[in-house]
């Protein structure tokens, strides 16, 4: 069980980005965040992981309880420890192979021997599709390869929680479909997952529980069945009507 | 007298280049020295260390902002005056601790500049999956800034190698040191510099051929 409770972010001194956000996402449920541009939802993820320092607020996940505003280094990192993040732009490790990209963190993160975290990032590169690109450098990646490589090494974490920040907005067209098709069986095994998305049908298909956030804040939230159908909010349903 | 003595630069080879190690000797030691150094003071720099950033930002400025040779000076024959203990310290020695001093400031700039152009989405990468911020400087962030720092610091390489023939004014005998000498025995003052001026252009060519390649194989390596 993740936990996130009265979450405020602000950058500098302006208003407030997030406005205190309350979440709980149970284990294996699959999360979907809809909502206007800018409104906050990649700041959501980033506070989660730590990328950007809530100013209050606290976090739990599981048995890790933590005062995000005053987070020690050690706590931020176990929260990384438990935690996942896909890029919208992949942010591959340059100057690592496809396979590197997964072995990396094996080793130095959860201390497993190299021969350990090769045999590891093969069954990944098998999941992801790539086993003919383990040993080719992100710039000669198409960008769906490259956001699948993204996702292996999201998944060789064995995170509690993966956070997509909309992780197919920077493919062209033709590699959406690919990488919908790899979150869609992560989904299916029932990884606990949080996602940025614009992808209604995605979301639709593979979603527990959709969120409509706007102005830092939650709207509504709910099966998409009934927030897509019936959105009880009158923000909710402008902004369905502007999508579709 | 001939215009130009050719016979006589032909037997000048072998003596000057016996003093050819001692020239690469100190440019590589310092070379390495420096190295060392600019990556600390780079990486003070870069995280913002209180105070000792301050610091380094003091020394970096002292060292690109006044000439080699008055740093030499000032190291070998004005610090003992100063500080006893380092009337110890002889001419090569010093003029390996000032070419180092000196270059380090200058590749410092490079490794920050280098480090700070690396895409913030890689240092991002490294904290969301848990790495330490030694383990992603380490691993990930220098090794892309070092393939961007190569060429310059290279040139500094090069521009070193030049530079310890200013240890000659440090009373070192090195190349310049030697051809000085033979010079003023001989007269032959063309000869003696033009031939060291010769040994040092060939050195430098060889090391921008080495460069060239570096450059091609560094770019192929992320760019397969
Ligand atoms: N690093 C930052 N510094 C200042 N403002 C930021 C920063 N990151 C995001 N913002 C602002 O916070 C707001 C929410 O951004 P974001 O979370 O990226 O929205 P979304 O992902 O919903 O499009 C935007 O107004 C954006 O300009
Ligand atoms: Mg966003």
């Amino acid at each position: 069980m993740i936990e996130v409770r009265g979450l405020v972010k602000r950058f500098g001194g302006g208003a407030p980005v997030l406005n205190g956000i309350d979440l709980a996402i149970e284990r294996g449920e699959r999360i979907v965040v809809i909502g206007p541009s800018g409104t906050g939802k990649s700041t959501l993820l980033r506070c989660i992981n730590f990328l950007d320092r809530a100013d209050a607020g606290t976090l739990r996940i599981g048995d890790l309880a933590v005062d995000v505003a005053r987070a020690t280094r050690a706590q931020i990192l176990a929260v990384r420890r438990r935690t996942a993040f896909v890029f919208q732009n992949y942010a591959l490790f340059a100057n690592r192979t496809a396979r590197g990209n997964i072995t990396e963190a094996l080793v130095t993160v959860k201390g497993l021997s190299k021969a350990a975290a090769d045999a590891r990032a093969e069954a990944i590169l098998g999941d992801i599709g790539l086993l003919d690109r383990a040993e080719a450098y992100p710039a000669s990646l198409s960008g769906g390869q490259q956001q699948r490589v993204g996702i292996g090494r999201a998944l060789a974490l064995d995170a509690e929680l993966i956070l997509f920040d909309e992780p197919t907005s920077a493919l062209d067209p033709e590699w959406v479909g690919e990488v919908l098709d790899l979150m869609r069986r992560i989904a299916e095994a029932h990884q606990t997952m949080l996602i940025v998305t614009h992808e209604m049908q995605f979301a639709r298909e593979i979603a527990d529980r959709v969120i409509f956030m706007e102005g830092g804040r939650i709207v509504e939230q709910g099966p998409p069945a009934e927030l897509f159908d019936n959105p009880r909010d009158p923000r909710t349903q402008a902004f369905l009507r502007r999508v579709r | 007298m001939k215009a130009l003595d050719l016979d006589y630069m032909l037997g000048l080879v072998p003596v000057l280049l016996r003093y050819l190690p001692l020239t690469l000797g100190m440019a590589v030691g310092a070379m390495v020295m420096a190295l060392v150094l600019a990556v600390i003071l780079a990486m003070v720099r870069v995280l913002r260390v209180p105070l000792l950033d301050q610091l380094v930002q003091g020394f970096v400025s002292f060292f690109r902002g006044t000439p080699l040779l008055v740093q030499l000076f000032l190291f070998y024959y004005g610090l003992p005056q100063i500080v006893p203990a380092f009337t110890a310290i002889n001419g090569i020695q010093a003029a390996v601790a000032g070419l180092t001093l000196h270059f380090s400031a200058y590749m410092a700039e490079s490794i920050r500049a280098a480090i700070l152009g690396v895409d913030r989405s890689q240092w991002e990468a490294t904290q969301a999956v848990g790495m330490t911020q030694v383990q992603a400087m380490r691993r990930i962030i220098l090794p892309q800034a070092a393939r961007v720092a190569a060429p310059t610091l290279l040139n500094y390489f090069i521009d070193m190698i030049k530079s310890t023939s200013l240890a000659f004014t440090l009373g070192v005998t090195e190349m310049m040191g030697a051809a000085q000498k033979e010079a003023a025995s001989s007269f032959r003052y063309f000869e003696a510099y033009l031939l060291v001026a010769i040994i040092y252009w060939i050195v430098v060519e060889l090391l921008s051929v080495l460069q060239r390649r570096l450059e091609v194989r560094m770019s192929r390596a992320i760019a397969r």
